[in-house]
């Protein structure tokens, strides 16, 4: 256990290093690199770009700069938004709990209903649940998530006026229900993706293990059908899910931003999207690294889950 | 229920001409064609046969386990005595109350010990669910009499051990694990279904010694189904020798490998390797060709294509009914008594 | 005889062997269904615009937010009275072009990188894979983002910016096929006889690893499809006046209530077209790849 985790710590450490030379390279691919918001300002001169550049540190070897940026982020220290000079850290920081609180709301819908359709799919294989499950689950990924939250919004605040179209909660009404009934909608429209891939992992997933031998053994002695299913199948069919949920942090992240754009929901995604508006690159690169951090730190956790669920790697 | 007209008054289970059939999409695969056979309580039936022969189906259509996806059809009747003293027809039994039949009165082990317990529950959860569905005791009290279940089959610091999982055991120490869950509600009946194919000789010879250590002490019948006919000697009271899906020979144990009557069992005696220690060594004979397609079966009699004895114009155009040899002796074969005559080689 | 349990024991056989055949015939239509979409978009995207009487830029103030089916704008027109038929074709020369052109670089990209790191191992091989592994860290959405807001946006490098953010799945398909090929006697005998490492590489190895590319690249198109309209809905991709099904969408929130067609139909054009493409190459999958059985 101790080695598999200490493996698991170097393979992300080097994982880690990867993404800092990506992210340092997509900074500095730019055109102008971390110059580019000094070059839009009117009346700005190539000598005066020089000394700023000089005393950013630009004119040094690109070697030398990436140490120094790493260096800066390993302790915390991603710099200043352009915007309004407030650490960058900070900043993602005040946006980073609505968007965890979307996508742990989405995914809490996900895993109930893509459980449910997945478990029912493979135990009903080659009815018309399953064809209708499979063929849904192949449009639900060809849906964009933007347009999908158009529908919800036409459909459930314009049409029907039972949700709000957006926002974290109504001005002036700050209480719980209020909450969670701006939460309902983005929830959904988040939650759509994730239940196909959710569905149709689990459905392959829960195939395998009905066929195992410890499943006859259930049946051979005289377990009830449903105990099988619930203490035996389900059980064990969801234990690889736990690195495909680790394997879906890229792409939920990526839908929450989509999702937050259209329900003006003040996270992480729609701060990275101003921050794109407002050409304020530190934030832009903060969030882009965080992301990536938080993607690596997703699926070290859920490896951490699945040996801890697993007791067949307890020992190794 | 009414009793079968013809159901031997000291049987505990009895099979009346048992069909199988598997709808693929190749054909209609026949594994198995009226299979009959009684077993009495306390007494030990061994099911021999290659591969393919229809061993394996048997015990599963008892316990009504055969696979449903590729489409299976299982005809004819199999009785099994109550606790009353009164036989239900296990196929006619509604699936609720079949259920309460496996892992009660019909227990069952199998050939893989390394995957047919489930990884993520403790061996004492595995044991104990069984007893708790079948018994309704609580918790506590299964918990208990599965760490005595453990001691019976002698696996050591049996209490320790309920908290573990399968894959901190060894084959044969899972294969005991399983042997325990079978037991552990006082089956009438164990189907052990090749139950030491997958070990090593040495563990072979101690699981083998436990079930019959065990079955003196609860008085169970054991249905044992193998290829390996050392184990058939070592155990089993009555044979009976199964082909294409039908069994060919029925005999005492000491009968059928004292004077084997179908061609068939001679051939198998004759392939397996046998240690005479001083004497000279007996040549191995292979059975030339392969067992028949289960899907497109020989008109006649299904061992004729590799009977060296097979007759043209009769082995592969009637197929034989079982005669008795001698009571308790029966034989599936046109010419046993041509062949009789010393000739059966 | 392979004897499993299964958990299905209710149905009947013969229901279980028509609904068998069932599945096969399904999974064979909706991959021509998926095709048929296909084509269907692309003709209709390059020869409608010339048979269609209304041109995509022309500003009709008249006909402002014309409802579909109810004037000679069949499907309606936008909040300048231009023709959204019209535009939705032009738009879907646009997205399908982005679409193919980004799969194209894509999966050369991928290929190459697969290819190498399969053919060579090692530390070249395991180094060129973290960095595939690395840049799957990243979502998507946002490296795209954080690409396009960098670079002029137009059609080059929108599809450039795409292919980035994408090559990275072919790349891991392809290393793994020519990994577990490389070891073969075919590729064994070629290195004894002298052949050089691009020759076996490219020669020998990749042609047999065409079916998964081809599998691959089909749901890249689609994937390309979807960042494209994701990246232009948000404002950094295809600009306007140029249509694309996703820049189309960029205003139509805002009259979502008073023209819902706005945002209704491009977004049905693009469903429509992703999928066309995954169910082809679902489709293609079966038929090539029997192994992988996730849908």
């Amino acid at each position: 256990m101790i080695r598999f985790l200490l493996r698991r710590l170097a393979q992300s450490l080097l994982l880690l290093w990867l993404v800092s030379v990506i992210g340092f390279a997509v900074l500095h691919l730019a055109p102008g690199g971390p110059l580019a918001e000094f070059t839009l300002i009117p009346g700005m001169t190539t000598a005066q770009l020089k000394l700023i550049a000089h005393q950013m540190g630009l004119d040094r070897p690109l070697p030398v700069q990436y140490w120094e940026w790493f260096r800066r982020m390993l302790v915390g220290n991603w710099g200043r938004s352009y915007r309004d000079s407030q650490p960058v850290l900070d900043v993602i920081a005040s946006h980073l709990g609505p968007t965890l609180e979307l996508m742990v709301s989405s995914t809490i819908i996900a895993i109930l209903l893509g459980t449910w359709v997945g478990v029912l799919g493979a135990i009903r294989r080659y009815s018309v649940f399953d064809y209708l499950a499979t063929v849904g689950a192949m449009i639900a990924l060809s849906i964009p998530t933007f347009w999908f939250g158009l529908v919800v919004i036409y459909i459930f605040s314009v049409e029907l006026a039972w949700l709000p179209a957006g926002n974290l909660y109504t001005i002036g009404n700050g209480s719980f229900v209020d909450y969670a009934v701006h939460l309902i909608s983005p929830s959904i429209v988040l939650a759509l993706v994730t239940i196909a891939i959710w569905s149709r992992y689990l459905r392959a997933s829960m195939l395998e293990v009905v066929n195992q031998d410890y499943i006859r053994t259930a049946r051979a002695k005289g377990m009830p059908e449903r105990t099988i299913l619930f203490r035996h199948t389900i059980r064990n069919a969801l234990l690889p899910m736990i690195t495909i949920a680790g394997l879906q942090l890229p792409t939920l992240l990526s839908g929450a931003l989509v999702t937050e754009t259209v329900f003006t929901w003040p996270g992480m995604g729609r701060l990275f999207l101003d921050s794109i508006g407002y050409r304020d690159y530190p934030v832009v690169m903060g969030i882009l690294m965080f992301s990536a951090v938080l993607v690596l730190l997703g699926n070290l956790i859920a490896d951490l889950l699945y040996a801890a669920a697993d007791p067949r790697i307890r020992l190794d | 229920m009414t009793p079968p007209p013809r159901m031997d008054p000291d049987a505990l289970l009895q099979v009346e001409d048992l069909s199988v059939r598997f709808r693929s999409d190749t054909g209609v695969v026949s594994a198995l064609n009226g299979v009959t056979l009684a077993v009495r309580p306390g007494e030990t039936v061994a099911l021999v046969g290659e591969s393919g022969s229809g061993k394996s189906v048997t015990s599963l259509a008892i316990m009504r386990l055969t696979p449903s996806p590729p489409g299976c059809e299982v005809g004819g009747r199999v009785w099994l005595r109550g606790t009353d003293g009164r036989p239900v027809d296990l196929l006619a039994l509604p699936g609720e109350a079949m259920r309460k039949v496996r892992g009660d009165r019909i227990a069952m082990i199998f050939q893989e010990p390394m995957t047919s317990l489930n990884p993520v529950l403790t061996i004492g959860e595995q044991i104990a669910e069984a007893i708790a569905v079948h018994r309704g005791t609580s918790r506590a009290s299964a918990w208990n009499a599965a760490g005595e279940l453990l001691e019976l089959v002698g696996i050591p610091e049996p209490r320790a051990r309920l908290a573990t999982y399968p894959h901190h055991l060894s084959g044969g120490m899972r294969q005991r694990v399983m042997i325990a869950i079978a037991l552990s509600c006082d089956p009438a009946l164990l189907i052990a279904d090749e139950p030491t194919t997958a070990l090593d000789v040495t563990v072979q010879a101690q699981i083998l010694d436990l079930l019959r250590r065990l079955q003196k002490r609860t008085g169970m019948a054991v249905i044992f189904i193998t290829h390996n006919l050392g184990v058939v000697a070592e155990i089993a009271d009555r044979v009976m020798v199964m082909y294409a899906g039908r069994i060919v020979e029925e005999a005492a144990m000491r009968t059928l490998f004292q004077a084997p009557r179908m061609p068939y069992t001679v051939k198998l005696m004759r392939s397996v390797p046998r240690l005479q220690i001083g004497g000279e060594r007996v040549a191995l004979e292979a059975i030339p060709g392969s067992v028949p397609d289960p899907t497109n079966l020989p008109p006649g009699c299904a061992f004729a294509p590799r009977c060296s004895h097979a007759m043209e114009g009769t082995c592969d155009v009637v197929g034989p009914d079982l005669e008795e040899v001698q009571p308790g002796h029966f034989v599936r074969c046109v010419r046993w008594r041509e062949l009789a005559g010393g000739t059966a080689r | 005889m392979a004897v499993a349990a299964d958990i299905t024991p209710r149905e009947s056989p013969k229901r279980r062997a028509r609904n068998r055949a069932l599945a096969r015939f399904v999974r064979h239509r909706l991959a021509l269904f998926g095709l048929g979409a296909i084509i269907v978009l692309v003709l209709l995207c390059a020869v409608g615009p010339y048979l269609w009487p209304y041109n995509d830029l022309r500003i009709d103030i008249s006909h402002r937010f014309a409802v579909p089916f109810m004037s000679a704008h069949i499907l309606g027109a936008d909040a300048l009275g231009r023709d959204l038929f019209a535009r939705l074709m032009i738009a879907g020369r646009v997205s399908l072009t982005v679409g193919f052109a980004a799969m194209a670089i894509s999966t050369v990209i991928g290929t190459l990188v697969g290819t190498v790191a399969g053919y060579f191992g090692g530390a070249v091989g395991s180094m060129l894979m973290r960095f595939v592994d690395a840049v799957l860290c990243f979502p998507s959405i946002f490296l795209l983002l954080a690409l396009a807001a960098f670079v002029q946006p137009n059609l080059f490098t929108i599809t450039l910016v795409i292919a980035a953010t994408a090559w990275m799945e072919v790349a891991r398909v392809v290393e793994a096929q020519i990994r577990s090929l490389r070891e073969r006697d075919f590729a064994l005998a070629a290195r004894v006889l002298g052949a050089s490492d691009a020759h076996i590489m490219f020669r020998e190895l990749l042609p047999n690893a065409i079916a998964p590319i081809v599998v691959a690249s089909t749901l890249n198109v689609a994937r390309a499809i979807l960042l494209e309209a994701y990246v232009s809905f948000l404002g950094y991709g295809i600009q306007p006046p140029t249509p694309s099904w996703g820049n189309m969408l960029n205003n139509a929130q805002e009259y979502l209530a008073t023209a819902p067609w706005l945002a209704l139909l491009p977004g049905l054009f693009i469903i429509l077209a992703v999928t066309g493409f995954n169910f082809v190459g679902d489709g293609l999958r079966d038929a090539l790849d029997p192994r992988l059985d996730i849908t």
